[in-house]
């Protein structure tokens, strides 16, 4: 544990010593601040003429504040994550592998999962943060608005459950390469892929379709923004992470066995 | 306290170590001497269980680098060739987390830290970012690192690599008072370097092991009578014709033209002759000038080079 705390410490110090953490939170707010701007006012435009024309009001059924405000908000901050994530993942063993102090940590007599474990849960709570910052939105509109809070709460969940997962695929790139550069590239792509996912399910035969649902990233947030806690999403998450977490662990054991 | 035995080492198809045996008594300094692409390096990353040996198997004391890596990582000190640190960070707090990392209690960090970094001489740079120290200083943190948990043994790649003269010798002085009671492996390919700092001497070439011995039982092994520079004015080829008929010369050597028109030969003898009085007679009796004839003593750097090109020898 105490290992694990002290990689821990010394990788989320590193994130701030850096403008990494300051410049990707930063980013991330503008954008998702843009969006939730954009959001709010469509949302009062047509509140205020539905208001005068009932023909407005019918043709938009959505007056809810959950259905038009809330989930979009949510859809759009996790496709801007899907693009800050890979920058703060693609450091976390690419950068050692480049400037060789990997080869002084990993004969430390400390574990390599224990490495693992301590720069994960580093880059999780700069998520953590970066995420969190962003509740001024729900916030706001509870002040102005009187949205259902269950859907924000679960949507909440289902974004860092999300995000998590993001780290762990981003993790395991940086570990395949010395190259922050290529971590990250890998790491957009496999996450796009997992992302668009969703489009394929249209043309696909039904079996295979409700498959690739199940595979697809998207699919699962959709319902915890809806509300609905399932514990089939929040596994498919956690097994995600902890998938592409021992893969990690394996690349970097991998060492020990080549040659 | 290290013992190797029949180490091998592949990287694909490239057997970078192939089968070295030895082992170190415990408070001895022992230098690894090779040329470059010898395997040193590799050789240490297996004793500092970065990685475990293709074949064969490394034990330090008595645990084993594979299957007891963390009972061995726990006694070593490390200092990589690249020395590599976190630039980032300050001299002091990397130098805590090391410690703490290297399994130094909580309470003890502070007073480890300060402990080493007197003995490094970097009490004034602790607040200073590492990215920010000359290569010299950094060389000096990656040491403090290395002695930080005060373990048993000290694996030093290449230590003084890329450091200036002075720095050097103050490294090298530094390397001695620290090693204290404990055991030490220093590589390095400057040859005086071992004759100073080593009690005794491996060296290894192309993976493979080529004498181990004090520095100087290996002179004495590999020098016969030693050697003599001539400097003389004549026919090269026929000099030296003229020179391996004297009886006791082994080899002659053709070195060059020098700057001031004179021919530069070196001769060497068997062991246990002395034929210098019959050279001088020897050129000028034949009509050409001696002008220059001057004693050699073999340095390490010839006894290096001559180990390495008679293993060689053998091989082919
Ligand atoms: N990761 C690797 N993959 C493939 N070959 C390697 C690898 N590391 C080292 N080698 C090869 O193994 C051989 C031994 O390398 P090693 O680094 O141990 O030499 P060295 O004695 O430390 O040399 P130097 O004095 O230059 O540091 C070299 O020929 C090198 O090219
Ligand atoms: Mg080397």
């Amino acid at each position: 544990m105490r290992n694990i705390y002290l990689i821990f410490s010394k990788e989320l110090k590193s994130y701030f010593t850096s403008p990494i953490a300051y410049v990707v939170i930063t980013i991330f707010l503008i954008i998702t601040g843009y969006f939730f701007y954009n959001i709010l006012a469509t949302f009062s435009l047509i509140s205020f003429q539905a208001e005068t024309n009932p023909i407005i009001a019918r043709q938009y059924n959505l007056l809810n504040i959950n259905e038009s405000v809330v989930r979009p908000l949510f859809g759009n901050i996790s496709m801007i994550m899907l693009l800050m994530m890979p920058l703060l993942t693609m450091r976390l063993f690419a950068e050692e592998k480049k400037t060789g102090t990997i080869e002084l940590l990993l004969t430390y007599p400390v574990k390599d999962v224990e490495v693992l474990v301590g720069k994960f849960l580093a880059c999780v709570a700069v998520f953590g943060v970066m995420l969190f910052s962003t509740i001024t939105y729900p916030v706001l509109l509870i002040l102005l608005g009187e949205p259902e809070i269950g859907p924000i709460v679960t949507g909440y969940l289902g974004l860092f459950l999300l995000g998590v997962a993001f780290i762990s695929l981003g993790i395991f790139t940086s570990s395949l390469t010395e190259n922050q550069i290529v971590s990250a590239t890998i790491a957009f792509g496999a996450l796009i892929i997992f992302w668009l996912l969703s489009y394929s399910m249209l043309f696909a035969p039904p079996e295979i379709g409700r498959l690739i649902s199940y595979i697809s990233m998207t699919e699962h947030l959709e319902s915890l923004a809806k509300g609905v806690l399932d514990t089939e999403d929040i596994l498919y998450y956690v097994n995600f992470t902890l998938l592409f977490l021992f893969l990690t662990l394996r690349s970097i054991e991998s060492r020990r066995w080549r040659g | 306290m290290i013992e190797v035995k029949e180490l091998v080492k592949e990287y694909g198809d490239f057997r970078a170590v192939d089968g070295i045996t030895f082992s170190v008594e415990k408070g001895e300094i022992l230098g690894f001497l090779g040329p470059n692409g010898a395997g040193k390096t590799t050789t240490m990353r297996i004793l500092t269980c970065f990685f475990p040996p293709t074949g064969g198997t490394a034990k330090v004391s008595g645990f084993d680098c594979f299957t007891e890596s963390l009972e061995v990582r726990k006694r070593i000190g490390y200092l990589p060739e690249s020395v590599p640190l976190y630039l980032d960070m300050k001299v002091k707090d990397y130098l805590e987390f090391a410690a703490a990392l290297k399994g130094v209690e909580s309470g003890e960090v502070d007073r480890k830290v300060a402990r080493v970094m007197g003995e490094c001489g970097i009490e004034h740079m602790a607040g200073r970012l590492i990215k920010e120290l000359s290569k010299g200083y950094r060389q000096r943190v990656g040491l403090a690192q290395a002695l930080v948990n005060d373990p048993e043994v000290l694996i030093l790649d290449e230590p003084t690599i890329g450091l200036d003269p002075r720095q050097i010798i103050e490294i090298r002085k530094l390397i001695k008072e620290l090693a204290g009671r404990r055991t030490v492996i220093l590589s390095t390919h400057i040859l005086p370097e071992v004759s100073m700092v080593c009690k005794r001497v491996i060296i290894i070439n192309k993976g493979r092991l080529v004498a181990v011995d004090t520095p100087d039982n290996l002179t004495a092994r590999v020098q016969g009578a030693g050697r003599v520079a001539l400097g003389v004015r004549g026919p090269a080829e026929a000099i030296k014709e003229r020179l391996e008929t004297i009886r006791g010369v082994k080899k002659v050597v053709i070195d060059g033209r020098r700057d001031d028109g004179t021919m530069g030969l070196s001769v060497e003898f068997e062991k246990g002759v002395d034929p210098r009085p019959e050279i001088p007679e020897a050129i000028v009796g034949s009509g050409w000038d001696l002008l220059e004839m001057k004693t050699q003593e073999l340095s390490l750097e010839d006894i290096f080079i001559r180990l390495i090109t008679r293993e060689e020898g053998m091989v082919q």
